[in-house]
């Protein structure tokens, strides 16, 4: 039996099923080539696109949808670069009209150097958008008191940071992420901070339905062979969490039999 | 934006976008993403997008801090100091 067959049912978010639990980002590519062809290794179906002005003096510039397929792929609108409740709402809904889906990333950050979820913005956002028929994912910070206030809100996913955007830190607090998993009844995602496939493979060991990386495949030396790697890590991480793992002892226990030993 | 507001003054651009409307070539200026731009009067948010040769595959267009329903562009006639922010889907984590 292979990863496949064991992962083959996969995740689902407000009614939408993904057999692949990585989700990607598509910024930070040094082309739209890079950019498709590092998304196709990895496997996913869902990408996170921010929504910007169209670049009036430039208007043939490539398109990110004549590389990366809208109807291939789910298209999952973010709201990068908004530091308010208000920004992040009007950035959503001409994202919902561009677009025409209701599923969204709903990201309100604190400013420069720690980019940290601003949770005061983050929950003020999501009360006007859930009110107005979005289905919102919701990143945040690692805190099981404002996930689970988030996901009573009406968010149909939980999206802990684990560690600063773009740091590649990895996954910094597994306590409280595990903490939200264990009492989240929607699905649980570690966004921003993971740095290679091991900090991916640990985020679904601790039991996370999917992980959502963009920098560390976009920066990595070589981005496609770091979305396979990340696409083999969170295979690798969830089957582990499904297995189980063997506690931690202090003491060694041997793992050949100490019988039959020649004399 | 300059090569832009010489496009709406050549005369193939104000053809079917104003014929109906005027027989004027009076300008309004509205503000595009930023930019000042002048369009003749009568001018639609489907005649704008026109002129701009702007692909609507994906695209969404708020004025006045409104959103523009697709559906709406042909039977919306912009007015001066309109404040339009036409964006779309690029790469973002």
């Amino acid at each position: 039996m292979d990863g496949t067959t064991h992962t083959a049912h996969g995740w689902t978010v407000a009614g939408r099923h993904f057999a692949s639990r990585l989700v990607v980002g598509t910024g930070k590519y040094k082309d739209l080539e890079t950019t498709a062809a590092a998304i196709e290794a990895s496997g996913a179906e869902m990408v996170t696109v921010a929504v910007r002005r169209v670049n009036l003096s430039d208007r043939k510039a490539p398109m990110l949808q004549d590389f990366v397929d809208p109807q291939r792929y789910t298209y999952l609108p973010n709201t990068a670069g908004c530091f308010t409740a208000d920004e992040a709402v009007r950035t959503l809904r001409l994202a919902r009209e561009a677009g025409g889906w209701n599923l969204v990333k709903l990201e309100v950050l604190g400013p420069q150097p720690t980019l940290y979820p601003d949770m005061a913005a983050t929950l003020l956002a999501a009360e006007a958008l859930i009110k107005d028929r979005f289905e919102v994912m919701v990143y945040c910070s690692d805190d099981p008191v404002a996930a689970k206030r988030l996901e009573e809100m009406g968010c149909v996913a939980i999206m802990p940071l684990g560690a600063p955007i773009g740091s590649g830190l990895g996954v910094q607090n597994p306590l409280m992420i595990q903490m939200i998993i264990e009492n989240a009844k929607v699905p649980v995602l570690v966004d921003a901070g993971v740095g290679t496939a091991w900090d991916a493979a640990y985020a679904m060991e601790l039991g996370c339905d999917a992980v959502l990386v963009n920098s560390a495949i976009a920066m990595a030396d070589d981005p496609v062979k770091m979305a396979v790697a990340m696409k083999h890590g969170v295979i690798a991480g969830r089957l582990a969490y499904e297995a189980g793992r063997i506690p931690r002892k202090n003491y060694a226990s041997a793992s050949s039999p100490m019988t039959g030993l020649i004399r | 934006m300059r090569f832009l507001q010489s496009l709406a003054l050549q005369p193939r651009f104000q053809g079917p976008i104003i014929r109906v409307m005027s027989q004027t070539t009076e300008q309004i200026s509205l503000s595009v993403n930023g930019e000042a731009l002048q369009v003749p009067t009568g001018t639609t948010l489907a005649g704008l997008v026109t002129i701009m040769e702007l692909d609507t595959r994906k695209l969404a267009v708020e004025r006045n801090l409104e959103i523009v329903p697709r559906s709406q562009y042909a039977a919306t006639l912009l007015a001066a100091g309109d404040t339009l922010e036409i964006v779309h889907f690029v790469g973002g984590g």
